[in-house]
C-alpha cells in the first residue's frame, strides 16, 4: 500500500469525471482539497502506548516485540490480536516489567504469519488503544539476486546539484553529463518524518530504511518506550537479519563515517540511544545480524580501552573477537588491497574517528588534517572490494554503502567538501552499475537520501571586480557559470576554489561568518562559549547571525523531501510520492523474501 | 582610583565572558600566584599537542618520548577549555581547538582523539572557552575513568595553575 493511496484513488475518480475539463489543471485545483476532505486532527496521546504503532507496516514473518506501556505500576494488561488473546495468538507468555515511572508489558520475538490487515487492542488500567497493521508478502514479478542500498546521507536536491554541476559542467545552459545516480529508469519523492517528528535524525531514517518501521530520533530498529534503559525497547527484524535468515545472503556495510555511526549501524542493531556506539561495534559480531564485510571508519570503539585512542569503556578488543571469527583485518589503504582475493570475510577500519574526506585525503594531504592517517582508501575502492567479497555468495548479497561526510560537511557548512564527497558517492554508484551490467542485470541498486539540509545555491561568487561579501554574491543574470575545471577528466574538479565559485546560502544555521571561499582547513562555523554557540573566530567574512537556537552549533537538518533512484528488477515499485518505510518493503519484494522462512 | 576602575572593567569583561556567578571567583586557583606557583612553572617542560604522539593508526595512538619522559613532572600546556556541564568545574577537557560542539550535553557529537584532562584540586568557574588558556600542572597518563561521570581519560595534568592567554 502506498503512501496515502485511499486519498489517490478519490482523487484520481474526481480527476476522471473532470476530464472534458482538462485533467492535469483539475487535478491540481481539486487534489489538495479533496485530501483536506478526508481530514485529520492533532494527535493526542493515547494513555496506552501501543507498540508497534498505528499504521506500522509488516513484511509477512518479521519478527518483532509487541510491548504495551502505561504510566505507573500496572498488571492487568489485556491484548487482543483480531479479537483472539494475544498471548494465545503469538503462542507465547508476556512478561510484565515496571522501571522509571512505567509498565510495560511485553510479548517478544513474534511474527504475522498471513498477509492482510490485523488489529490489535491493548486495554491496561481501563484504558484502551487500537493499533490496525497491514502485514504484506508482495514479490516482484522479476526477483533481483542482490540489492545494493546507497545513502547519501544529507544528500539533498540541492547537494546532489553542486555536485552535478561541479563534475559534469554545462554548456549552452544544459548539463554536459548527469550524475550516475541521476541516470537511473525510476525516481520517487521520499519523506523523511519518523513518528516522533518532523524533522529526523539519521538513525531514526536508517532505520525506516531498514525495517519498514518508524522510529524515533536517535533510535534504530526499535520502537521507543519510556524506560531508560537503551536496550529494552520493542525490536523489529531488519534487513540484515532478515535475508541472511530466509535466504543465507551475504551482507555488507560500508561507509566513511565510523562504522558505528547511525546509517551504517541501523542496518544490523537495536538501540533506543545510537550514542552506544561500543555497544554497536560488539553486537555486529553476533552471528544474526553480523555483516561479512564491515568497512570504514571508527576503529576506538573495536579497540581495548587501555590502548590510547581508544572510546571503549572495557578492555574488549571487538578487532581480535572478528579475526577468531575468520575476517581479515585491515587497518589502512595497503592493507586492504593486500587482502587476498579469495577473503569472504573483511574488517576494514581505517580511522579512529570518521575517515577524513575526498578533498583532504586525495588532494589536499594536510598532514595536520589527516592527524598521521595517510593511507586510508576511498569509497569507490572500499565499494569495489565490498561487491567483489559478497558477491561471492550464490545466494546473493545486500549492501548498504553510505556517503556520510555529505551530511557531516553540510552540518559545518562547508560545501564544497560536501559536493566533492557527493561526487565520490556518485562514482562508487558507477561501480554498482557496471557490477550490475556485467553480471545478469539482476542487482537492484537505489540511491537515497535520509534527510536534507538547508542549503541552496543562489547564483556564483566571485571578486573579479573588486566587490566583497553579499555585494559579490552574483543573482539572476549577473550569477553566469563558476569556472570550475575538470581537466584531468577524474570526475572532480581540478580545484575547489575557482574565480568564480557558487555562492551557497544556508536556511538554517548557529551565528557565523560567511566568506563564501573554500577553506583550506576544515573550520566548524560556530563554537561553544557556555551554553551558546557562537561565531568560530577563525572564520573571515561577514557576521551572519544564526536563526536557530544558541545551543545549536551546527546548521541542522531540514524537514525538506528527499529524492530516491533505483534501477534494476524490482525498481518499478519506486515512484510518485513514498514514505521512506516503503524503501525497506521495495528492497524485500524485488528479493522476494519469505519472512516466514527459517523462523526459529 | 585608577586600580579601582580596572578592577572594575576587568570584572565587567569577566561578567560578559560568562565567568562571575553568585558565588566567589576563586582567583587564586585561576591566576598564577608568585612567589611560588611561577617560580615551578618555570621549570615546567613545555608541551603542544603536536608533541604528544609518535605515531597513530587504527589500532591505537602511540605516545611520544617528550609525553612518556614527561610523565610524572611539571608541564604547561596551552589550548582550549572545553565547556564543561557546569559553571563550577572539577575537571574540564583541554582541546587543540575550540570545541564546535559540546559532547557532553550531545548524543550525536564525540571528542577528539588527542584531548587532555585536566583535573582540579579546588572548583573554579569555568574561563572563557574561545580563547586559548595555558595549563601548568603534574602529567599523568594511563587510562582512567572519572567514578562520577565515566568519562575515560588517557592524558592528565593535574592542575598547579591556569591561566587565561
Ligand atoms: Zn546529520
Amino acid at each position: 500500500m502506498k503512501f496515502i493511496s485511499k486519498q489517490r484513488k478519490t482523487a484520481a475518480a474526481i480527476c476522471a469525471f473532470l476530464s472534458i475539463f482538462g485533467c492535469a489543471a483539475a487535478g491540481n485545483l481539486y487534489l489538495p482539497a479533496h485530501v483536506e476532505a478526508a481530514g485529520y486532527t492533532v494527535q493526542e496521546k493515547n494513555p496506552v502506548n501501543l507498540m508497534p504503532i498505528n499504521r506500522a507496516k509488516f513484511l509477512k514473518g518479521q519478527r518483532f516485540d509487541l510491548q504495551v506501556e502505561v504510566k505507573g505500576v500496572a498488571n492487568n494488561f489485556k491484548v487482543t490480536v483480531d479479537g483472539v488473546d494475544a498471548e494465545k495468538y503469538f503462542g507465547k507468555t508476556g512478561t510484565v516489567k515496571t522501571a522509571d515511572g512505567v509498565t510495560v508489558y511485553c510479548i517478544s520475538d513474534v511474527a504475522f504469519t498471513k498477509a492482510g490487515d490485523v488489529k490489535v487492542e491493548a486495554v491496561a488500567d481501563g484504558k484502551k488503544n487500537v493499533a490496525n497493521y497491514t502485514v504484506t508478502d508482495a514479490k516482484a514479478k522479476k526477483k533481483a539476486k542482490n540489492v545494493i542500498l546507497f545513502v547519501g546521507d544529507g544528500m539533498s536536491l540541492q547537494a546532489r546539484e553542486m555536485a552535478r554541476i561541479l563534475s559534469k559542467g554545462l554548456s549552452d545552459g544544459k548539463y554536459n553529463d548527469l550524475l550516475n545516480m541521476e541516470k537511473m529508469d525510476h525516481m520517487a519523492v521520499i519523506t523523511t518524518s519518523g513518528y516522533d517528528s518532523l524533522v529526523t535524525d539519521s538513525a531514526n531514517s536508517a532505520s525506516a530504511y531498514a525495517t519498514g518501521h518508524k522510529s524515533v530520533n536517535n533510535a534504530m530498529g526499535v520502537y521507543a518506550n519510556s524506560t531508560k534503559d537503551p536496550f529494552d525497547d520493542p525490536k523489529v527484524e531488519n534487513i540484515i537479519e532478515l535475508v541472511k535468515r530466509t535466504k543465507g545472503m551475504a551482507t555488507g556495510i560500508v561507509s566513511t563515517s565510523n562504522i558505528t555511526d547511525a546509517t551504517p549501524a541501523a542496518m544490523l542493531s537495536h538501540t533506543r540511544r545510537r550514542a552506544e556506539q561500543n555497544f554497536i561495534a560488539e553486537t555486529m559480531t553476533e552471528d544474526y545480524h553480523r555483516p561479512d564485510v564491515i568497512m570504514g571508519g571508527g576503529s576506538r570503539h573495536f579497540i581495548p580501552m587501555d590502548t590510547p585512542g581508544s572510546k571503549r569503556k572495557d578492555n574488549v578488543n571487538v578487532v581480535e573477537k572478528f579475526q577468531d571469527l575468520g575476517y581479515t583485518f585491515s587497518g589502512n589503504r595497503t592493507e586492504l588491497l593486500n587482502t587476498p582475493a579469495d577473503e569472504d570475510k573483511i574488517l576494514g577500519l581505517y580511522q579512529l574517528d570518521n575517515m577524513n574526506v575526498y578533498i583532504d585525503r586525495a588532494m589536499l594531504k594536510n598532514p595536520k588534517v589527516l592527524g598521521g592517517f595517510n593511507d586510508q582508501p576511498g569509497l569507490v575502492e572500499m565499494t569495489e572490494r565490498a561487491i567483489d567479497t559478497l558477491s561471492k555468495n550464490e545466494n546473493g548479497f545486500f549492501l548498504m554503502v553510505e556517503g556520510a561526510c555529505v551530511d557531516k560537511q553540510l552540518h559545518v557548512m562547508d560545501w564544497q567538501r560536501a559536493a566533492y564527497d557527493n561526487i565520490e558517492l556518485d562514482q562508487a554508484v558507477g561501480v554498482a552499475q557496471k557490477f550490475a551490467a556485467e553480471n545478469g542485470n539482476d542487482t537492484l541498486i537505489i540511491v537515497v537520501a535520509d534527510h536534507a539540509h538547508g542549503a541552496s545555491i543562489t547564483g556564483t561568487y566571485h571578486e573579479l571586480d573588486g566587490k566583497t561579501g553579499r555585494e559579490a554574491v552574483r543573482t539572476y543574470a549577473a550569477a553566469g557559470w563558476p569556472t570550475f575545471e575538470d581537466r584531468d577528466g577524474d570526475g572532480y574538479p581540478d580545484n575547489p576554489d575557482p574565480d568564480v565559485t557558487l555562492a551557497v546560502h544556508f536556511a538554517n544555521h548557529p551565528d557565523t561568518n560567511i566568506d563564501y571561499k573554500f577553506k583550506q582547513v576544515p573550520t566548524a562555523p560556530a563554537i561553544m562559549a557556555g551554553d551558546k554557540a557562537i561565531a568560530n573566530p577563525n572564520l573571515k567574512g561577514e557576521f551572519a547571525p544564526g536563526n536557530i537556537p544558541y545551543k545549536e552549533s551546527q546548521e541542522v537538518h531540514s524537514a525538506d523531501d528527499v529524492l530516491l533512484n533505483a534501477m534494476g528488477p524490482g525498481s518499478e515499485y519506486f515512484n510518485g510520492v513514498m514514505d521512506n518505510t516503503e524503501v525497506f518493503f521495495g528492497m524485500v519484494r524485488a528479493l522476494g523474501i519469505d519472512g516466514t522462512k527459517n523462523a526459529k | 582610583m585608577k586600580n579601582l576602575l580596572r578592577s572594575f572593567l576587568l570584572s565587567l569583561l569577566l561578567l560578559a565572558a560568562g565567568m562571575f556567578t553568585a558565588a566567589d571567583l576563586p582567583l587564586k586557583a585561576v591566576h598564577c600566584e608568585p612567589p611560588f606557583l611561577c617560580s615551578r612553572a618555570e621549570a615546567a617542560i613545555s608541551m603542544t599537542f603536536d608533541e604528544m604522539y609518535a605515531g597513530v593508526s587504527s589500532l591505537g595512538i602511540t605516545f611520544s618520548d617528550k609525553l612518556k619522559n614527561a610523565e610524572g613532572q611539571t608541564v604547561q600546556m596551552a589550548g582550549f577549555m572545553a565547556p564543561p556541564l557546569t559553571p563550577t568545574i572539577n575537571f574540564f577537557v583541554l582541546t587543540r581547538e575550540p570545541m564546535s560542539i559540546c559532547p557532553f550535553c550531545s548524543t550525536d557529537a564525540d571528542w577528539p582523539a588527542d584531548i587532555v584532562v585536566v583535573q582540579l584540586t579546588e572548583p573554579v568557574v569555568a574561563l572563557p572557552f574561545d580563547r586559548p588558556i595555558s595549563v601548568t600542572g603534574t602529567l599523568e597518563l594511563g587510562t582512567e575513568v572519572d567514578a562520577e561521570t565515566g568519562f575515560v581519560s588517557l592524558v592528565r595534568i593535574q592542575a598547579q595553575s591556569l591561566e587565561a592567554l
